[in-house]
């Protein structure tokens, strides 16, 4: 039998809902680790990406963090895959994208109601947060895109079983959606 | 009897005065389209339904029948065309689809699915588009305009108020209330306007009804509007008496 595949992920600006979603291929997971290995991902808690013949990444790119990270994926992935709303176009977090950075944190920890002695937080260890979000895209070059908010456990399955056996991933109707 | 041409193929019959699109539908054949309405004049600006005439692409809404033309619309060379439209038409404006409440019944929406869209590609314009929540029943929000003038074309022809109007030239076009204030509360816009009814995305939008039908029931979630835009489209007179939705209706 031929080697398996190594598959990292990652969660970067998301909320880890299509992590949920992978899980939720379940007991199909079996017969994908039968293919595949993972590497860095929440599922192993590794840190770091080895060498990947996959790297699917969740959520858009809001902090510095987020750009080193994704160098990090695209650096060691022959293949790169953006899943979910966020990844492909910024999703929720790029709604503050027509409004300023600063006027967004004053609102959030200074002058919204209940926050006396609220601070704009300034750890050192605290990522940059980026003026605007950005859909991964816009920053190293993807691969493929599975769409939804968070794809359903059948898309990513049917995604993934295409792309493994060497076929162009098709999703049509039912699987494909954006919400 | 009427004449025909040649649509991918098949035969299509036409009379006089038909587009190429009323032909197509009319006769059970699909050509992707957003702009076009058939309650409405052809706007001919989305070029969603461009095709190839005897070689050449033109606008199927716009395009007169002629008999024996050589029509081609389901090619790869045109539905690679079409994707890169719908993918602009996502970057340019704000469409978040998980926090609008048209998902599941919104046009566009639904031709990137039949077109299996899984990313615009594109750099994202983010652009600032504040809402219109003055009137008490309707809000605008357009930050999802396509720029159709489907609106536009509904209150002009159908309810003869005019309350919409695009403004401005290339990427600063958009979508403006008629009323000095600006604002949709200062005009004659009613519930049961047609142009209530026909925005194919989230632009206009009756308050407090969002949400209401469950994912999974939405206009598009059980069939592609490919099937959907059949069933809408005025048929032939020939097939009308089998028309299974009209079975039955007093």
């Amino acid at each position: 039998m031929s080697k398996k595949l190594r598959i990292a992920t990652t969660s970067l600006a998301g909320c880890f809902g299509c992590h949920m979603s992978i899980l939720d291929i379940d007991e199909r997971l079996f017969a994908l680790l039968e293919l595949v290995e993972f590497d860095r991902s929440p599922i192993t808690d590794i840190k770091h990406c080895a060498p990947c013949d996959i790297g699917i990444i969740e959520g858009g790119i809001c902090n510095a963090e987020n750009v080193h990270v994704l160098h990090e994926f695209r650096k060691n992935c022959k293949i790169l895959i953006a899943i979910g709303a966020c990844a492909i176009n910024g999703g929720l977090p790029a709604q503050r994208n027509h409004l300023d950075l600063s006027s967004c944190l004053t609102e959030v920890y200074l002058t919204e109601p209940g926050l006396a002695h609220g601070h704009i937080p300034n750890d050192p260890e605290l990522p940059l947060p980026l003026d605007k979000v950005h859909p991964l895209h816009e920053v190293v070059k993807i691969d493929y895109f599975i769409p939804g908010c968070p794809p359903s456990a059948d898309a990513i399955w049917k995604f993934l079983t295409d792309l493994i056996a060497g076929k162009t991933p098709e999703l049509g109707h039912g699987l494909i959606k954006y919400d | 009897m009427s004449d025909t041409f040649q649509l991918d193929g098949a035969t299509i019959p036409f009379e006089i005065g038909q587009t190429v699109m009323q032909a197509a539908l009319a006769a059970g054949h699909y050509i992707p389209h957003l702009c076009y309405h058939p309650e409405f004049k052809p706007h001919g600006s989305c070029k969603l339904c461009t095709v190839k005439v005897n070689g050449r692409t033109a606008a199927s809404c716009t395009m007169p029948a002629e008999a024996g033309l050589n029509v081609e619309s389901e090619i790869e060379e045109l539905n690679a065309l079409r994707r890169t439209l719908v993918q602009m038409l996502f970057a340019e404006g704000n469409h978040f689809c998980p926090s609008c409440e048209k998902s599941g019944n919104c046009v566009l929406q639904a031709l990137g699915y039949d077109l299996e869209v899984h990313a615009t590609g594109f750099r994202h314009l983010y652009p600032d588009r504040p809402l219109d929540a003055s009137h008490p029943d309707i809000l605008l929000d357009f930050n999802r305009c396509i720029l159709c003038e489907l609106c536009v074309r509904a209150s002009g022809e159908v309810d003869g108020k005019n309350v919409f109007a695009l403004s401005g030239r290339g990427i600063s076009k958009h979508l403006i209330v008629n009323a000095e204030s600006g604002l949709l509360k200062d005009t004659n816009i009613a519930l049961g306007d047609k142009a209530m009814q026909v925005c194919p995305v989230g632009v206009i939008l009756k308050k407090r009804v969002g949400f209401s039908t469950p994912i999974g029931k939405r206009r598009y979630d059980q069939r592609p509007i490919s099937a959907q835009a059949l069933d809408d489209a005025p048929r032939q007179a020939a097939a009308a008496g089998s028309c299974e939705s009209c079975e039955g209706t007093p």
